[in-house]
C-alpha cells in the first residue's frame, strides 16, 4: 500500500509534462498502427475491392435496373436520388472490414509482441480505425465519380456538398467502432463477417436507401422512418440539394434528418469505442 | 542495478481445470542465462507470460530488474525484449517494416530506428530479405527476424521462449551463437527450452519443472553429476570369456552381457582416458573390439526423463511419489549450488 501511494505521488508531482508525453507517444502508436494497415491493404489490393469495385458496380447497377421503374414522391430523377443511398449502402456494409480485420489480428501472435511493448494498447484500434476511415474516402470518391459519370447532380454550394459526404462517412466511421466490437468478441474472422450480412445489410436495406418509403406497410415504414441510416441518407440528399421524398414524412428523424444523423454516430461512437476498447483489455487479458 | 535481475516468488497460475503453475520460485543473476527446462505443459510459457506482463498471476510475486511485474507493467515494458514461441510478427509486413514498427512504438526516433533495423538485419543475416513480406521468410528467417526484434532497443532483459523450437541444427547454431553475444553484451537472459543439449549449452543455470512446479535446479554440471554415472556400450567381433574380468576393474557395478555374448555394458565415471583404458584392457587379454560407446551424461533424454517422472505418472498417488522423489533431488542440487557459485560464476 505504502509503496503504490509513494508512486502515485511521484507521478503527480511531474503530472504535466508526463501527461502530455503519454499524449505524443499515443499519437505517434496511432500513426504507426494506422501506417501498418495502410500497409497491409497495399500488399492485399484485392482487399480494396469492397470500396472500388462494389461501388462502382452498385452505382451503375441500380441507376439502370431501378432507374425507369421507381417513381419518387415529389418528383425529381431517380439517378440523383439514388447516390446518397448508394453512397450509404457502401460505407456501412464496408465497416464489416474493421470487423475482420481485427479479428485476424487477435488470433494472430502479433497482439502478442504489440503487448509486450511500452505503447498505448488502445493505438492498435484506432489505427485500424483510422485506416478504414482512409479507405472510406477512397470508396466516396468511386461512389461521386461513377455518379457523375452516369449522370448525379448535386445542386448545392461545395460545402454543403462535402457537408453530405462527410455526414455520411461519420456516420460510417461510428459503426466501424460497432464492427469493431463485433470483430473483438468473434470467435474467428470468418464469423466476424458474417456479421456485414446478418447486421449491416438488412440495416441499410430497410431504411429509405435504395426507394422512397411511403408505398410501404405501416409497420416497416415505422421501422425505415426511425431507422438511423435513413436520417442519413435523408440529410445527405437534403446537403445535396438531391430529391428527398422522404421529407414528406412528418416524423421529427425526417423532418431534422441531419441533426438525427449527428446525433446518432455521436451516441454510436460514445458507446462503441469505449466499448470496443474494454472488449480488446478483456480479450487480451489473461 | 539489481543483482537478480528477474525474481519469482511462488508464481501460481490456472487456466480452468489446468494448473499451469504451482508456486514457482527461481531468480536469474544479472548478465547470466537461465534455462527453463521441461517438458510440453510444464508451465514454462506460462511463467515467460506472466514476466513479460502478458498473464497475471493468480498469486505471488514476478519481478524484473527490481519492478514488480502486475503492479508497473508499463516500466517492465521498457526493460524486456520478448521472442514469444510462436512467431509474434506481422506476417504481411517486410522483416525492415516489422523491426521499424517494434522500435516506432518503442519511442525510438525515426533515425535510431531505422539504423538499428539495418544493423540487426546485417548481424542476423537477413539483409537480402530485409525488403521482402514476411509470408516468403522459412521458419529459421522467421526465428532469427524474431530475436531482431527483441533487441530492437537493446534491453537489459530478454525473455526467449524455446526460439530454436522447430529450427533445423544451422540456424539452431546461428540462434544460439546470437545469445551467447547478447550475454556477453550484459544481457540477462530467461530461456525456455524442451531440449537439454540447448539449456546445457546457453545456460549457467538450469530450473527444471513440471506439472507447474520447480523438481530440480542447479548448473548444469551439477544437474550432469546428479544425473548419474556415464554408459559404457562395447561390441565384440566375437564373444570371449576374458572380456567382462577384462573390464570389471574400470566400470562401477556390474557388466551387463547380451543374449549373443557379443554386447558388454556397464555404467561408467567419466574420467578421462576411459574409452582408451577399455580397449588397452580388452586388447590385452586379446579380445576384438567392433565398436566402443560412451553415452555421456550430459544432459539427455534419459535423465531429463528420471528428473521430471517421464511419461509414466498418470494417477495422483504416482504424481507425489514422482515429485516426492524429485524435490529431494531438488534438495540435494540446492545445496551443492551454493557451494559451487564462485566457481561456476568464473
Amino acid at each position: 500500500m505504502t509503496a503504490a501511494t509513494a508512486t502515485d505521488r511521484v507521478v503527480e508531482g511531474r503530472g504535466r509534462p508526463r501527461r502530455v508525453e503519454a499524449m505524443l507517444g499515443a499519437v505517434s502508436d496511432v500513426w504507426f498502427m494506422t501506417r501498418r494497415n495502410l500497409v497491409h491493404i497495399s500488399r492485399e489490393p484485392m482487399q480494396l475491392s469492397d470500396v472500388t469495385v462494389q461501388p462502382l458496380l452498385f452505382t451503375v447497377l441500380f441507376v439502370y435496373l431501378f432507374g425507369g421503374a421507381i417513381p419518387l414522391p415529389g418528383g425529381g430523377r431517380f439517378v440523383d436520388f439514388l447516390l446518397a443511398g448508394v453512397l450509404t449502402l457502401n460505407l456501412v456494409t464496408s465497416t464489416m472490414g474493421t470487423a475482420v480485420g481485427l479479428s485476424t489480428d487477435l488470433h494472430e501472435g502479433v497482439v502478442d509482441r504489440f503487448r509486450t511493448l511500452p505503447m498505448w494498447r488502445t493505438a492498435v484500434l484506432v489505427g485500424r480505425s483510422f485506416a478504414d476511415l482512409l479507405t472510406s474516402l477512397l470508396c466516396a470518391l468511386v461512389v461521386a465519380l461513377s455518379g457523375l459519370a452516369v449522370g448525379w447532380r448535386p445542386d448545392a454550394s461545395i460545402i454543403s456538398i462535402l457537408g453530405g459526404f462527410s455526414l455520411v462517412l461519420f456516420f460510417a466511421y461510428a459503426v466501424s467502432w460497432m464492427a469493431a466490437c463485433v470483430g473483438l468478441n468473434s470467435k474467428s474472422p470468418e464469423s466476424a463477417a458474417s456479421f456485414g450480412f446478418i447486421v449491416l445489410f438488412p440495416m441499410t436495406m430497410v431504411s429509405n436507401a435504395m426507394v422512397p418509403t411511403q408505398h410501404m406497410p405501416g409497420w416497416l415504414q415505422a421501422i425505415t422512418t426511425w431507422n438511423p441510416v435513413s436520417a442519413v441518407v435523408a440529410g445527405t440528399r437534403k446537403m445535396w440539394g438531391n430529391p428527398n421524398p422522404s421529407a414528406m414524412i412528418h416524423a421529427w428523424p425526417m423532418q431534422h434528418p441531419i441533426e438525427t444523423a449527428l446525433l446518432w454516430s455521436l451516441a454510436i461512437l460514445a458507446l462503441a469505442a469505449p466499448l470496443a476498447a474494454h472488449l480488446f483489455r478483456l480479450h487480451t487479458t489473461e | 542495478m539489481p543483482s537478480m535481475m528477474i525474481e519469482v516468488e511462488g508464481l501460481t497460475k490456472r487456466y480452468g481445470e489446468t494448473q499451469a503453475l504451482a508456486g514457482v520460485d527461481f531468480s536469474v543473476e544479472s548478465g547470466s542465462i537461465l534455462g527453463l527446462l521441461g517438458p510440453n505443459g510444464a508451465g514454462k510459457t506460462t511463467a515467460v507470460r506472466i514476466l513479460t506482463t502478458l498473464a497475471l498471476p493468480d498469486a505471488g510475486r514476478g519481478r524484473v530488474g527490481g519492478i514488480d511485474v502486475v503492479e508497473h507493467p508499463g516500466e517492465v515494458r521498457r526493460r524486456i525484449g520478448v521472442a514469444a514461441q510462436d512467431a509474434t510478427l506481422d506476417p504481411l509486413l517486410t522483416g525492415r517494416q516489422n523491426l521499424a514498427l517494434v522500435g516506432g512504438l518503442s519511442d525510438m526516433s525515426r533515425s535510431a530506428s531505422k539504423a538499428r533495423a539495418a544493423e540487426l538485419l546485417e548481424q542476423f543475416e537477413l539483409t537480402d530479405a530485409a525488403d521482402r513480406v514476411l509470408k516468403g521468410y522459412s521458419g529459421g528467417m522467421r526465428r532469427r527476424l524474431d530475436l531482431a526484434a527483441s533487441i530492437m532497443t537493446r534491453p537489459p532483459v530478454l525473455f526467449l521462449d524455446e526460439p530454436t523450437t522447430g529450427l533445423d541444427p544451422t540456424s539452431r547454431q546461428r540462434v544460439w551463437e546470437s545469445i551467447r553475444e547478447l550475454v556477453a553484451q550484459g544481457v540477462t537472459v530467461l530461456l525456455t527450452t524442451q531440449y537439454l543439449d540447448e539449456a546445457d549449452a546457453l545456460a549457467n543455470q538450469i530450473v527444471v519443472i513440471d506439472h507447474g512446479k520447480v523438481i530440480a535446479h542447479g548448473t548444469p554440471r551439477e544437474l550432469k553429476a546428479a544425473s548419474g554415472s556415464a554408459r559404457l556400450e562395447v561390441a565384440l567381433s566375437a564373444p570371449h570369456p576374458g572380456a567382462i574380468a577384462a573390464i570389471a576393474p574400470l566400470v562401477v557395478g556390474p557388466v551387463h552381457l547380451s543374449a549373443d555374448g557379443r554386447r558388454l555394458s556397464a555404467e561408467v565415471d567419466a574420467s578421462s582416458g576411459i574409452a582408451t583404458s577399455v580397449v588397452r584392457a580388452l586388447d590385452a587379454v586379446g579380445v576384438l573390439v567392433d565398436n566402443i560407446e560412451m553415452r555421456q551424461p550430459s544432459l539427455d533424454d534419459d535423465v531429463f526423463f528420471s528428473l521430471t517422472g517421464g511419461h509414466v505418472s498418470t494417477t495422483d498417488a504416482d504424481d507425489a511419489v514422482d515429485l516426492g522423489a524429485a524435490r529431494s533431488v531438488a534438495g540435494v542440487l540446492e545445496h551443492s549450488s551454493n557451494v559451487d557459485a564462485v566457481e561456476v560464476g568464473a
